[in-house]
This record gives C-alpha cells, structure tokens and sequence, in this order.
C-alpha cells in the first residue's frame, strides 16, 4: 500500500510538471549589420493568443509596434490575456550584432513563445516569432527569428519625423545614421496587405535625393535576422 | 517444466477438441472483408510573398522519386511550371499515386487548402510545387517530404526556399515574365540558362540597376516564400 501511495505521488508529480511554471534564460541577438531593434516584446501565453499570423492582417496593436515600436497597445492585450511578459528588456534600442537577455517565469497554461520588436529604418518592418511551443525538457534551444512585413503601410522608404503613428507614412528615424534625405518616395503598391515576409529594403546610392532616403550598402538584410537562444531551466 | 508444458498442451488440445465439437459455423471461419482503407491530407499554403502570387499549387503524392534536384538540370515538367505555371504535365509525374492541382493562382498574402487522398501510407511522400509569377523562371515548394508516420489530426508545417529552374535567364525583361508585372510569355523551350536548379537570387527590378527590367520594388523576396501546413485527417 505505502508503495502504491509513493508511486502515485511521483506519477502525480510528473504530470503537473508539464503543465506548471518554467523559468526561462531569453537572449536576443540581432544578427544584422544596420538595422536596429525598437524596445522588444517577450510574452508567454497560451495557444489563443497571438501578436500575429501570417497570411492573416495585422492587429492595430501590432500595426502600432510595427510602424512606430510603441508597445503599450500590445502589452495591454497581453496583460489582459494573462501572458507572461517581458517588455523592453535591452532597456531601448537593440544595435546591430548585439545581444541582449533576460529571465521568464511562465505560469500554467502560457505555453507558447512569441517575441517582437520594430526594425529601424523601416516602414511597418518587424522582426517577429509567432506561437512557439515551450519545450517542457530541460535545456538550451535556438530559434532563428524572421522580418516580417506588417501590410500596414507602404513602403516608401521616406524617414520622416513624427511619422511613427498608424496611419502616418514613413520611417519615424534611423538611428543608425546613414539615411538620407529628399527622396522622392519609392512607388510601391503594398498589394499584401495581410503580415508577410518583408521583401526588404531597396535603398538607393543618393543621400539627398533618389527615390528612397535610405542606403542601399547598409539598410539591406537578408533573413533570418534575430536569434533567439531559450534555455528551459 | 517438460511436464508441466506438455500438461497445459493436453489442456489446450482438450479445450480445441471441445471447440470443434460443437460447431461446423464457429467464428473463426469467417473472413471479414477488408474495408477499403484511405488516407486523406489537407495542405494548405499560405503566400507569404510581398508581391509575387503564386501559380496554381501542383500536388503531389509519390513513393519514391522527386520533382527536383539541385545541381541537376529541370525536367521538362517542371521547366514547364517554373517558367510559365502551368503544372499540367508535372501532376503526371511517373511515380505519383495521387495528384491535385489548384484551380487558381494564389495572390500574395492570400490562403489556399488543397485535399489529397490515397490507399496508402507506408513510405508516403507529398510533393509540392508553384511558380512565383512575376519572376522569369523562379519558383518554391517541398519537396518529397514524408508523411507516412503523421497520425490523424496531426500536423507538419515547413516554410518554403525560392529556388531557380536554371531554365531561362533572370532578365526580368518585358515580354518574358507570365505574371500580372508583364502578362507576356511564359514557357519557352530554349534553355538560355545554367540548366541546372539553385536557389533563386532574388530579383533586382528596375529600381535597382536593372534598367531594362519590368519588375519594380515589390516583387522582390526574400526566404521563406510560403508556409506549407499538412494534416492528416483520415
């Protein structure tokens, strides 16, 4: 009987384990030569939630990161879901080939990883990771992260000041420097307006005119672009 | 041990000889016709591209074989799709058990289900492939991924390369590009081209030094080109 009793208990034991909280180590690198990242967004939540969809069209919350990096509307809809956040873990922008970390404790349920930040000089770029399933075993697990392209705003390629809030068009700053100024705007019918794979930035070799005011030997990238490393504890 | 063996097989001979006597119509007998047995998968494609639809999925299950290799120059079928989407010669490809075509392309950020079926699981492979449009001979796809140990109701997503068909240059010139950007040629039998299949490049497009190309900023690309979910429903 006691036997029984003991195996029951470790039984019941191993079985509350998949389902109750982890602690997660997080570190973020952004693996591009000149693009930085707006303040980042980490949330644990469970399989309803969501910052985006591909194929599917952007949330206003996330129009709002992606076109501008302010995460308040999306940190609101996560607060009120019951995920788990981080927010703005590398304490403002991320640079270029830098990293940064931080710890999560996931609470039950939260099963589910997505990460988000805005992608400096773009228009509605973002590097993103939609819904990925929390390893219950212990361990060290790397995810390569892509840019995603919101379909809230075409991309002119103009940086503007100001022009951070949906609905406004242009890049709100490129704080890398290396931008220009006086273009004329790249045409471009953003025929996608669903969240996408960004086609990337083209850029042009003219500082104070050309269509586009950003450099086309610096702005580029090609995915992936971030790399998350998650070590379960 | 001997003995006690021989005495449980003088039970069992007696329980068989008790089995017998009382029927001629036992159970046993009968044999149940097998019901004919089918496996179903949805795939359903999402194009994830900024500006390049996609030309009607060509669906296939196979064995053995593939669609493409790289470093290994088109097949005819494929050069046919890759170059101007028409995959009608691709479904007939000779080691498929079942293919389905879609019945449209797939505009950029829309959504497509396919439904494929066959009598068979063991070493079951799908294939999958469609052409970028707007592009001289580019196109994406899986190629021979196995689904033979996926349950009911489960799921395998894969996100999808660009690849080359080596079969036609990347002008991007008016007049040899079949999508909406040019609506001019598609397939051509000359093979201008490194013959053999890569991945694709990328375009260039107008803005970027190609003077003499029709594709403009938003029918570049970049990896992954689409994402590919398959789910076993039967």
């Amino acid at each position: 009987m006691k036997a029984s009793t003991f195996t029951l208990a470790v039984v019941a034991a191993l079985a509350s384990q998949s389902l109750s909280a982890a602690e997660l180590e997080i570190k973020l690198t952004n693996l591009t030569q000149g693009l930085h990242f707006t303040p980042i967004l980490i949330a644990a939540h469970n399989s309803d939630e969501a910052f985006f969809t591909v194929a599917m069209p952007a949330s206003t919350a996330l129009q709002t990161m992606a076109e501008g990096g302010n995460l308040e509307p999306l940190i609101a809809q996560a607060n009120a879901s019951g995920s788990d956040i981080v927010a703005n873990p590398a304490e403002g922008l991320l640079a270029p080939s830098t990293s940064t970390m931080t710890t999560l404790m996931t609470s039950d349920s939260n099963e589910y990883l997505s990460v988000t930040a805005m992608l400096l000089p773009t228009n509605d770029g973002f590097v993103g990771l939609d819904s990925w399933k929390i390893p219950t075993e212990v361990g060290i697990y790397s995810v390569y992260l892509n840019a995603y392209d919101a379909g809230t705003e075409a991309n002119n390629e103009l940086v503007v000041e100001g022009s951070g809030a949906p609905g406004t068009p242009g890049i709100p700053a490129a704080p890398g420097g290396n931008a220009g100024t006086g273009g004329s705007g790249l045409s471009s019918t953003d025929n996608n307006t669903m969240v996408h794979i960004h086609p990337g930035n083209l850029g042009d070799d003219d500082l104070t005119a050309g269509t586009s005011d950003l450099n086309n030997t610096v702005h580029r990238w090609l995915n992936p672009v971030a790399k998350l490393t998650i070590t379960v504890k | 041990m001997l003995a006690f063996n021989r005495r449980l097989m003088i039970i069992a001979l007696a329980g068989t000889l008790a089995a017998c006597s009382d029927s001629n119509d036992s159970d046993d007998q009968v044999t149940p016709t097998p019901e004919p047995i089918s496996y179903t998968f949805t795939v359903q494609v999402s194009n994830l591209t900024a500006g390049q639809p996609f030309s009607p999925i060509a669906l296939i299950a196979h064995n053995e074989g593939a669609l493409w290799q790289i470093g290994e120059p088109a097949s005819t079928a494929l050069e046919l799709m890759a170059e101007g989407g028409d995959n009608s010669v691709l479904l007939q490809f000779a080691d498929a058990i079942a293919s389905v075509s879609g019945d449209a392309p797939v505009a950029p950020g829309a959504q497509t289900t396919l439904t494929i079926t066959t009598d068979s699981i063991e070493q079951l492979k799908l294939s999958l492939s469609t052409m970028m449009v707007n592009t001289n001979d580019g196109f994406t796809g899986l190629n021979a991924m196995d689904v033979s140990s996926l349950a009911v109701d489960q799921t395998l997503t894969h996100f999808t390369l660009a690849y080359d068909a080596g079969t036609e240059s990347n002008s991007e010139a008016s007049g040899t590009i079949p999508g909406p950007a040019d609506s001019a040629e598609g397939f051509n039998e000359a093979r201008d081209d490194v013959n053999v299949i890569a991945m694709h490049p990328g375009v260039v497009s107008q803005y970027d030094g190609l003077a003499a190309s029709i594709l403009s900023s938003e029918h570049k690309f970049d990896n992954p080109l689409a994402k590919i979910v398959i789910t076993r429903t039967q």
